[in-house]
């Protein structure tokens, strides 16, 4: 290599070490906080609590809770959703009943009780808090995407 | 017998001779005094929390699992402690169940719960006990502070709403009968038992019966 071609290559260096500096990274759940410091934590809220069903927003999705859960005992013991959830129990509790898809086990067989890998509700199922996303995004859920019926018959090309 | 019984009837009857009438009425009437708040002092003591958890039966256990609940730590700070819910107010009745608590003494003196384990053994039959005494006298306890009368629905959740202008308006139910396991933890209750006292309440693993789906409304749920 030439002189000449050395110090083109240690200008080439120099002018991307001399440029600006990459722009800070916005972070939607930091906010402008240095990276370094502690953030302030968003304010604790009490759990959706409207018993208003949500939308599914994709095709098998579990539904979420649309009440509070806390505190909720779900142990070997005692199943404190199934309390009300169960099939036998929403006649008093005019609850919704868990789905019969429930009540089948991997294998197939259809069980007299809910089937122990659905056992843990809140593993698929969860509340809802009253809060915006931190971070945006461009989610189309299942009724955006498919074609919408318009109930017209379609014209011939 | 007789003889004896005599003898002190006479002791009793004759007249005082060495304290006059008005030493003998004011002290007994101090002598009452003294014992009745010393009683009535050691019994509110036995009412205390640091007496109930003086026992490591209860803070190792209950008292444990109080700690997570509402009735323990809340936005207000009001809170309930073991006394609140467990002894009643009006005193005849407290004093039925101080005495009926002796055999709770006899059970720590013979450490009939005194791990872990054997607690968990007994804590559906001790359990049951609570829930009969809840039920006999219409959840008294819970009532001396959650008053059915000054209850705003308004305030309540749609489902607490629809279950307390039914249920426990038409004295259906009483609370017990739903919020078992409020404040502690729930042992395996067998089916029929329930917090709403009806069947279904299913364990893994434990053959008890509950209403299954038929295949029909497996059917019906697959094609929804």
């Amino acid at each position: 290599m030439t002189i000449r071609g050395v110090l083109w290559s240690l200008g080439l260096v120099a002018s991307f070490a001399w440029a600006d500096p990459p722009p800070t990274v916005v972070d939607p759940m930091r906010g402008p906080v240095p990276i370094p410091d502690t953030t302030r934590p968003p304010l604790l809220r009490n759990a959706v609590n409207d018993d208003v069903r949500r939308p599914r927003n994709f095709d098998k999705q579990p539904p979420t809770i649309p009440h509070r859960v806390d505190g909720y005992q779900v142990d070997k013991n005692f199943n404190k959703c199934l309390d009300c959830h169960a099939r036998a129990k929403t006649d008093f509790s005019q609850a919704i009943p868990v789905s019969a898809t429930h009540y089948i086990d991997r294998s197939g067989k259809v069980l007299d009780h809910v089937s122990t890998r659905r056992y843990f509700c809140m593993q698929c199922h969860v509340a809802q808090d009253p809060v915006q996303p931190l971070v945006g995004n461009s989610f189309r859920n299942t009724d955006a995407l498919t074609p919408k019926v318009t109930g017209t018959t379609p014209s011939k090309p | 017998m007789i003889e004896r019984i005599r003898r002190y009837w006479t002791i009793i009857r004759r007249p005082s001779v060495h304290f006059s009438l008005g030493a003998l009425t004011l002290g007994g009437f101090i002598g009452g005094i003294v014992f009745w708040g010393a009683f009535n002092t050691a019994m509110e003591f036995t009412n205390t929390e640091a007496f109930c958890t003086g026992c490591h039966e209860m803070r190792d256990n209950v008292f444990v699992e109080l700690k997570n609940t509402i009735h323990y730590t809340n936005r207000s700070g009001v809170r309930a402690m073991c006394s609140n819910c467990h002894v009643p107010h009006e005193w005849t009745v407290k004093m039925a169940r101080k005495m009926q608590a002796s055999k709770e003494v006899w059970a720590k003196l013979f450490g009939t719960v005194d791990t872990a384990e054997k607690f968990q053994a007994h804590r559906l039959e001790l359990a049951r006990h609570e829930w009969a005494r809840f039920k006999a006298n219409d959840s008294l306890e819970c009532r001396n502070c959650h008053n059915y009368e000054y209850m705003d629905f308004t305030r309540q959740s749609v489902r607490a709403q629809n279950m307390h202008s039914t249920y426990l308006a038409n004295k259906e139910k009483t609370c017990i009968d739903c919020h078992k396991g409020i404040a502690h933890r729930l042992p395996y209750i067998p089916p029929g038992e329930a917090p709403t006292d009806t069947p279904g309440q299913v364990v893994p693993g434990a053959d008890s019966r509950v209403l299954a789906p038929s295949p029909v409304s497996i059917a019906a749920d697959a094609a929804r």
